[in-house]
């Protein structure tokens, strides 16, 4: 709650530092065009320093289009290496950390099943975030929901709370960990949304392994290629009825 | 009726120190076991990514919900004036501040980073209900203690009933908010009502009380001082009318599931198929835990101390089946991302979780009861908690 604050009251100086370096960055994007063109340039002009907080005015989402056909397991796999998960070496399969994985759905009244990648949702209303007694739990202006873990006690009330069972808790001593994403036994973590790589104006891990059947992009903004599809075409939440509006949302559910 | 006398437990005496050694060591045994937990890590325990709770919350939430119940017996003295609970007061609130010492400490130990209790105690959330928990325990410790202070210092008698009163209240909100934790918890059918709240309420009346009694006839039984039958009567049928409101509130609770479709798969989960949460259901937490209790309580045996007692035993053994139902049966039964869809996944979806608990999760959990004896062990010697006698010449108020 406390970086929320935070967050708002530079808001205003950061927005103004972040348009100065979007046009720079824009600028060398552009006279860079004929070397580096597509969505290079693109990712590039969102690249944010570690100085600089985080939008409320950005609302970064996800759109994920079961109906292609795409092998879902090369996004765990992409999301493992960008994170070093499974690397645990006592714990059970029931203990091991998991940030996305595919679910296979099938209607038993039909016969129709599917598959879909279900990650933390990035919910707007986050059960975890409400119930963690800390603030550890905490959603970014930008809504990308994540784990403070300097701050989780390991209560684990938000994997309680949390209607996706997107959350996982480490149960062992972890080495050879990957400089992005620190882990700590005894700590609550989840898909964060490869912020590092947004940060640095890449698509998450899971997005770019996805052969295009996932769209990453600013849901607040009405010409990015997220807000377009879901306008043109739809989407849907899983567990809608339960109004906490996750930023993940599916076409083909 | 005569004048009461409250005296502290000689604490230079064999039977003392046997108790002490046999708590501090149920005590340093549990602590022990949670040094083993934390230094490994959660993987040598039961609980899962699936099952995030597991025994050591079981006996924890036990020890927190009986806390509150067992300062009933001072409420009822300070706050509905009934004199008969007068001599019962003192031990009551004690008794209530030591099960919510040992609770809090099997809690605590489980946490993934108890070193960071610091934190815990210094950011807040305050939309989160463990946060409004932080502030009612340590609040009820605070009250609780001052209320005794009015009750055990004479000049301060006069404030016994308003400080009573303000403990009555905070407990009702204490409860409130342990039932709320799992009451709040949309996500997951087993806990999706409000019922949690009133119903961890009368919970902790049942749970309180007997142990209340057991502390209090095995006090008076090791230290040879008289216990008359007035008041062991009085608080047994008492124990009865909160175990039958326990036993109703159960039948409310899964009733109302089952008419609301959505609830209907954890309600026929626990009630028909769901194994061993079946089982403790029905045996341990209806029929011995309840429907025994009841009938050891009110039949021909109602006088009789040793089956009071076992009744007493078997309220708590019910209480914690019950507690176990809720908390891991509540949680082994799957969510569902896709209501009315079959569903599966690496990560368990669709599948009822398995659990198991281990050595060092039940030993925490002893280790918390182990706790509370300690506390009530070293606090009856070092003040005067206990009447130096409770026969009915001094217990009952009509007594000439």
């Amino acid at each position: 709650m406390t970086i929320n604050i935070e967050n708002e009251k530079q808001q205003d100086t950061t927005e103004i530092e972040s348009s100065r370096r979007n046009f720079i960055f824009g600028s060398v994007a552009a006279a860079g065009l004929s070397v580096a063109p597509g969505v290079m340039l693109y990712q590039t002009a969102n690249a944010r320093s570690l100085s600089e907080k985080a939008s409320s005015k950005v609302r970064w989402g996800m759109l994920v289009d079961t109906s292609k056909q795409v092998d879902w397991n090369k996004c765990v796999e992409a999301c493992n290496k960008e994170h070093g998960l499974n690397n645990e070496t006592h714990s059970r399969d029931d203990q091991k950390t998991q940030y996305i994985r595919v679910v296979d759905v099938t209607n038993k009244g039909t016969g129709y099943s599917m598959s879909l990648p279900v990650m933390c949702q990035h919910c707007e209303q986050a059960p975890c975030v409400d119930v963690c007694p800390t603030g550890a739990s905490m959603t970014r202006p930008d809504g990308i929901v994540l784990v403070d873990r300097h701050r989780c006690i390991g209560c684990r009330y938000c994997m309680m709370a949390c209607p996706y069972k997107a959350r996982s808790f480490v149960h062992e001593v972890l080495s050879d960990q990957t400089e992005n994403t620190p882990r700590g036994k005894g700590c609550v973590e989840s898909c964060n949304m490869c912020v590092n790589r947004v940060d640095n104006g890449q698509d998450p891990a899971c997005v770019e392994a996805s052969d295009g059947a996932i769209v990453f992009g600013d849901l607040n903004d009405p010409n990015s290629a997220i807000s377009t599809l879901l306008k043109e075409h739809g989407g849907k939440q899983i567990r809608a009825d339960l109004k906490l509006n996750p930023g993940v949302h599916y076409q083909g559910i | 009726m005569k004048k009461l006398h409250f005296l502290e437990v000689e604490g230079n005496t064999k039977g003392f120190y046997t108790f002490l050694g046999l708590f501090g060591l149920i005590s340093v045994i549990g602590m022990l076991a949670a040094y083993y937990m934390e230094h490994n890590g959660h993987w040598v325990t039961g609980m899962s990514n699936q099952i995030i709770w597991g025994t050591p919350h079981v006996f924890a939430i036990f020890l927190i919900v009986a806390a509150s119940g067992a300062l009933n017996v001072a409420s009822i003295s300070s706050v509905f004036a009934k004199t008969a609970y007068k001599p019962l007061a003192r031990l009551s609130g004690m008794l209530a501040l030591a099960l919510l010492s040992g609770g809090l400490v099997v809690l605590l130990l489980d946490l993934g980073r108890p070193d960071r209790l610091i934190v815990a105690m210094t950011k807040f959330n305050f939309v989160s209900i463990f946060t409004w928990n932080i502030f009612l325990y340590t609040g009820f410790m605070g009250i609780v203690g001052i209320y005794l202070w009015t009750m055990m210092d004479r000049p301060y008698n006069n404030l016994t009933k308003k400080a009573g009163m303000a403990a009555f209240i905070w407990r009702l909100v204490l409860t409130t908010g342990t039932g709320s934790i799992f009451g709040f918890l949309i996500a997951r059918e087993a806990y999706d009502s409000a019922l949690l709240a009133p119903m961890f309420i009368i919970m902790s009346f049942s749970f309180g009380l007997a142990f209340f009694l057991l502390v209090l006839m095995g006090s008076y039984k090791y230290t040879d001082r008289e216990l008359g039958d007035y008041i062991v009567n009085r608080l047994k049928n008492l124990l009865g009318v909160f175990v039958a409101a326990v036993f109703y509130f159960v039948i409310v609770y899964h009733i109302a599931n089952l008419y609301s479709a959505d609830h209907r798969g954890i309600t026929t989960f626990i009630l028909a198929d769901g194994g061993i949460y079946t089982f403790l259901f029905w045996v341990v937490q209806i029929v011995l835990g309840s429907l025994l209790p009841l009938g050891l309580l009110y039949g021909p045996t109602g006088n009789n101390r040793t089956m009071i007692g076992l009744a007493s035993v078997l309220v708590i053994i019910g209480g914690m089946a019950q507690l176990y139902v809720i908390i891991i049966g509540g949680q082994a039964y799957p969510m569902h991302l896709f209501p009315g869809m079959e569903v599966s996944s690496s990560f368990y979806d669709g599948v009822v979780a398995s659990y198991s608990p281990s050595l060092p999760e039940v030993l925490l959990g002893l280790g918390g009861f182990g706790v509370t004896l300690l506390l009530v062990t070293v606090a009856v010697a070092a003040l005067k908690f206990l009447p130096a006698s409770l026969a009915d010449a001094v217990a009952d108020p009509h007594s000439k």
